[in-house]
């Protein structure tokens, strides 16, 4: 039995749940932190290396930006919609949420299958090794978000009726980690396309 | 929980964060268009994305008003991130 998810503990003032979902996010840090490091180091180690914009399709991707910025914005709208004590509002926020974390997946998608198209595979240099290395665990990290956020859309909403304040708990923390991806991939459009 | 004023207060400022994001999203494209020199364009690039980022973290995530105990584990994570960026560029120089 985890104590302290839906009070804060004494000595740190947070719940277990948020201190321990931050640690997680610290620990993805270190895992795209390290990736982007190689990214650099790789770029800075090569003798040419291709423009994003020249090879990649720049409208898709700043497409797909806005839409995990408005996935952003859905997710913590239904957030507070369980602050307004408002299940329904919740759902179709969460239910909004679902659907654009799948309609970046599927221009994400379009953009991988075009790329097979023209024989560019992640074996084909050294920026595309780098490129599918970094979209692929980040499209990993989507897809595991909108499986989280699915539960919580269905079967994990059971929660509601018989503890409120730690459901609420549950989707600030399924929010952190959504707002983590989009942070994620703020930081890895302009690196990858705009560079 | 809150009350609905606060959370009426909280979605106005959701609404005005989003817009900035996406007026940011929109100029990092155009910036990219204007094909500056290679340095300039990667400071300028990395500035907005860092700008994004901190309005996500500290408005969506609400780090703006976090407790301690949370920037002491990011505060690690962000340390030994760079030491890895740094000491590697450092060791390939």
């Amino acid at each position: 039995m985890i104590r302290h998810i839906s009070k804060p503990h004494p000595v740190t003032g947070v719940t277990n749940s948020k201190l321990g979902i931050w640690c997680f996010l610290a620990s993805e840090i270190m895992l795209f932190g390290g990736l982007f490091s190689a990214y650099v180091l790789l770029r800075m180690s090569a003798e040419v290396w291709p423009e994003g914009s020249t090879i990649l399709n720049v409208p898709l991707a700043t497409l797909n930006t806005l839409v995990l910025i408005v996935s952003s914005v859905t997710m913590v709208m239904a957030w507070a919609s369980l602050q307004l004590k408002s299940l329904p509002r919740y759902r179709l926020f969460m239910g909004a949420t679902i659907l654009l974390g799948a309609a970046f997946l599927l221009i994400k998608g379009f953009e991988y299958g075009h790329k097979f198209e023209h024989h560019h595979f992640p074996a084909t240099s050294t920026f595309y090794a780098i490129y599918f290395t970094l979209t692929g665990l980040h499209g990993l990290h989507v897809l595991a978000g909108i499986l989280v956020n699915l539960y919580f859309l269905g079967p994990g909403a059971r929660l509601w009726r018989r503890d409120p304040e730690q459901f609420a708990g549950r989707i600030e923390a399924a929010g952190l980690y959504w707002h983590f991806v989009d942070l994620v991939w703020i930081f890895l459009f302009p690196v990858l396309y705009l560079l | 929980m809150l009350t609905p004023e606060e959370v009426k207060r909280h979605t106005a400022v959701y609404i005005r964060v989003f817009a900035v994001l996406a007026i940011l999203t929109m100029l990092t494209v155009g910036v990219s268009y204007l094909r500056l020199p290679v340095v300039i364009a990667i400071v300028v690039a990395l500035a907005i994305a860092t700008l994004k980022a901190s309005l996500v973290a500290s408005f969506f995530m609400h780090l703006a008003h976090e407790k301690k105990v949370i920037f002491w584990v990011l505060g690690l994570a962000f340390f030994l991130f760079l030491a890895l960026l740094f000491v590697i560029a450092h060791l390939r120089a």
